[in-house]
């Protein structure tokens, strides 16, 4: 099913590209009624290929997070976490609009599109 | 293969020779010079001649196909060879392939090799790719990785940087027993030097980070039967099993249980030892996290309880748990990937045990009576687990 991909592009590209749209769009296995996250051309670990995209409430909760110790000349100390989305999935992001130190597990937060160094990036506020 | 065929290995491979070189720094050598000169020097101290030697495994962060450069490099032309990269724990796993290749009959003499000169070139070499759907954040990787561990398991566990520190004063403490380690001259650390360090990602600071050295290591390894007939005491490998669930740390199912949990049960198994059996513990602290974490998933206690485990020193040179007594990645060395240093540090503990000479150490830094060790490799981002069991011949 996958012999000839010429004229199309792949789940990664995908999701770039609706970033660019201004969409946070996240994958969904439609028979087991999963989503996922990262991107993938199947279900991870039993490999079922109706997939379909859904965009992400983005909704999510901080799993972890970290403070990234940067000169201040360089961009200073920026956060770093992972979040789990209300869907389930997991993904790295940013946590921005607050010391990024002062991040906590458990709080809640809020996706929106936003750009890093140039290309359009998930980042998350908190709630 | 059930789990039966795979413990056929037990005990039917040994390691007979093994060296480091260039550890700490090694301006104007590179990382293929040090390596090749860590198997020439344990071929020396295994008594084999280099052209017995018909199998090669290596890795380093400083050659995409390091075990052919290394074959060319030495002359060799082995009969098989293995290259495979899954981060600092490839040497642990490479010994597995080698166990294998030498129980077939592929193979007769097996050398595992690895070498760096990351400190002299300019600091930490990886050849890593930028991981899709991280990268954009620009990680501090692999710092950030078990930044974001350690904080998540601070917070289910309520333990606190202290617990994390008690980890580099204990590795510190048996540095200064061994005057290899890089730090070995520094003195002791104490829980606030720890604390009070330059933050590096929050919750680690600089000294709960592994030291950045040069460095290169080898072992040799041959069929059990030809290793009784070699100059020094054979160590037998009676454990060894591998797994991993996860490349990016965005991936990792549960930020507090790594596949340790999976490698070590198996490779316990196979070994017929417990956990409490093992005379020395060396464990891939490449972060004061992973001494927590291994110790809880190699089953030396609860998930959640290693925090008291080390409290006390008692993963120290007085304490009854001897973990990491080279010194560790922490205060030992730690050239990039320091698989192949955990190996070595179980060995020679069971060497000197057993009357080989294999150093000095201060008084303390070698363990009395010791029959077995458990070698723990991590690679990547908590990603890759591989646990050997070494055993002297008593426990075969």
């Amino acid at each position: 099913m996958a012999e000839n991909l010429a004229g199309t592009v792949g789940p990664e590209q995908q999701f770039k590209n609706f970033l660019s749209e201004g969409k946070f769009m996240i994958q969904r296995c439609k028979s087991l009624n999963k989503f996922f996250f990262h991107p993938r051309v199947a279900f991870p670990g039993s490999g079922e290929r109706d997939l379909e995209w859904v965009e992400a409430s983005g909704n999510g909760e901080v799993y972890s997070s970290s403070c990234n110790r940067r000169l201040p000349e360089k961009g200073g100390d920026f956060n770093l976490s992972l979040i789990t989305l209300e869907e389930g999935p997991r993904m790295m992001a940013r946590v921005e609009g607050i010391d990024p130190d002062k991040v906590e597990i458990g709080q809640k937060v809020k996706a929106r599109i936003s750009s890093l160094n140039g290309e359009p990036a998930v980042i998350f506020d908190i709630v | 293969m059930d789990q039966n065929d795979i413990n056929r290995l037990r005990g039917k491979t040994a390691v007979v020779g093994l060296a480091e070189s260039g550890c700490g720094l090694a301006s104007g050598w590179s990382a293929m010079e040090i390596m090749a000169s860590a198997v020439h020097d344990a071929l020396d101290d295994a008594g084999i001649k280099l052209k017995e030697v018909d199998g090669v495994f290596a890795a380093t962060a400083f050659h995409s196909m390091a075990a052919m450069s290394l074959s060319e490099y030495l002359g060799v032309k082995p009969k098989f060879a293995d290259g495979s990269q899954i981060g600092g724990s490839s040497f642990l796993s490479h010994i597995l392939t080698a166990a294998m290749a030498l129980d077939a009959g592929l193979i007769n003499v097996a050398v595992v090799a690895y070498g760096s000169n990351q400190k002299s070139a300019g600091g930490f070499k990886t050849i890593s790719e930028a991981m899709p759907y991280e990268a954009q954040y620009q990680p501090r990787m692999p710092v950030t990785a078990y930044a974001l561990s350690a904080k998540r398991y601070m917070n289910e566990f309520g333990a606190t940087r202290e617990d994390l520190a008690n980890v580099a004063v204990s590795a510190r403490d048996w540095a200064l027993l061994n005057p290899r380690a890089y730090t070995h001259q520094d003195g002791p650390l104490t829980i606030n030097d720890v604390l009070s360090a330059r933050p590096i990602v929050d919750p680690l600071g600089k000294l709960d980070c592994c030291l950045v050295t040069d460095g290169g290591a080898a072992i040799v390894m041959t069929r059990s039967d030809r290793a009784k007939d070699t100059k020094n005491t054979p160590i037998y490998l009676l454990g060894a099993a591998m797994e991993h669930h996860h490349r990016m740390i965005s991936e990792m199912p549960d930020l507090v249980q790594t596949s340790a949990i999976e490698s070590g049960k198996r490779a316990f198994s196979m070994s017929g030892y417990k956990p409490n059996d093992m005379s020395t513990i060396q464990l891939y602290d490449a972060f004061t996290i992973n001494t927590l974490l291994f110790l809880e998933d190699l089953g030396f206690c609860k998930k959640g309880e290693a925090r008291e485990l080390v409290k006390n020193n008692n993963i120290g040179p007085a304490g009854n748990l001897k973990v990491n007594t080279n010194g560790g990645g922490l205060s030992c060395v730690h050239p990039g990937m320091y698989g192949l240093f955990v190996t070595l540090e179980a060995l020679r503990q069971l060497r000197n045990a057993s009357g080989d000479d294999v150093g000095q150490r201060l008084n303390g830094g070698w363990i009395d009576n010791a029959k077995l060790s458990v070698a723990h490799g991590n690679g990547g981002v908590l990603s890759s687990q591989v646990t050997n069991i070494w055993g002297v011949s008593d426990t075969l």
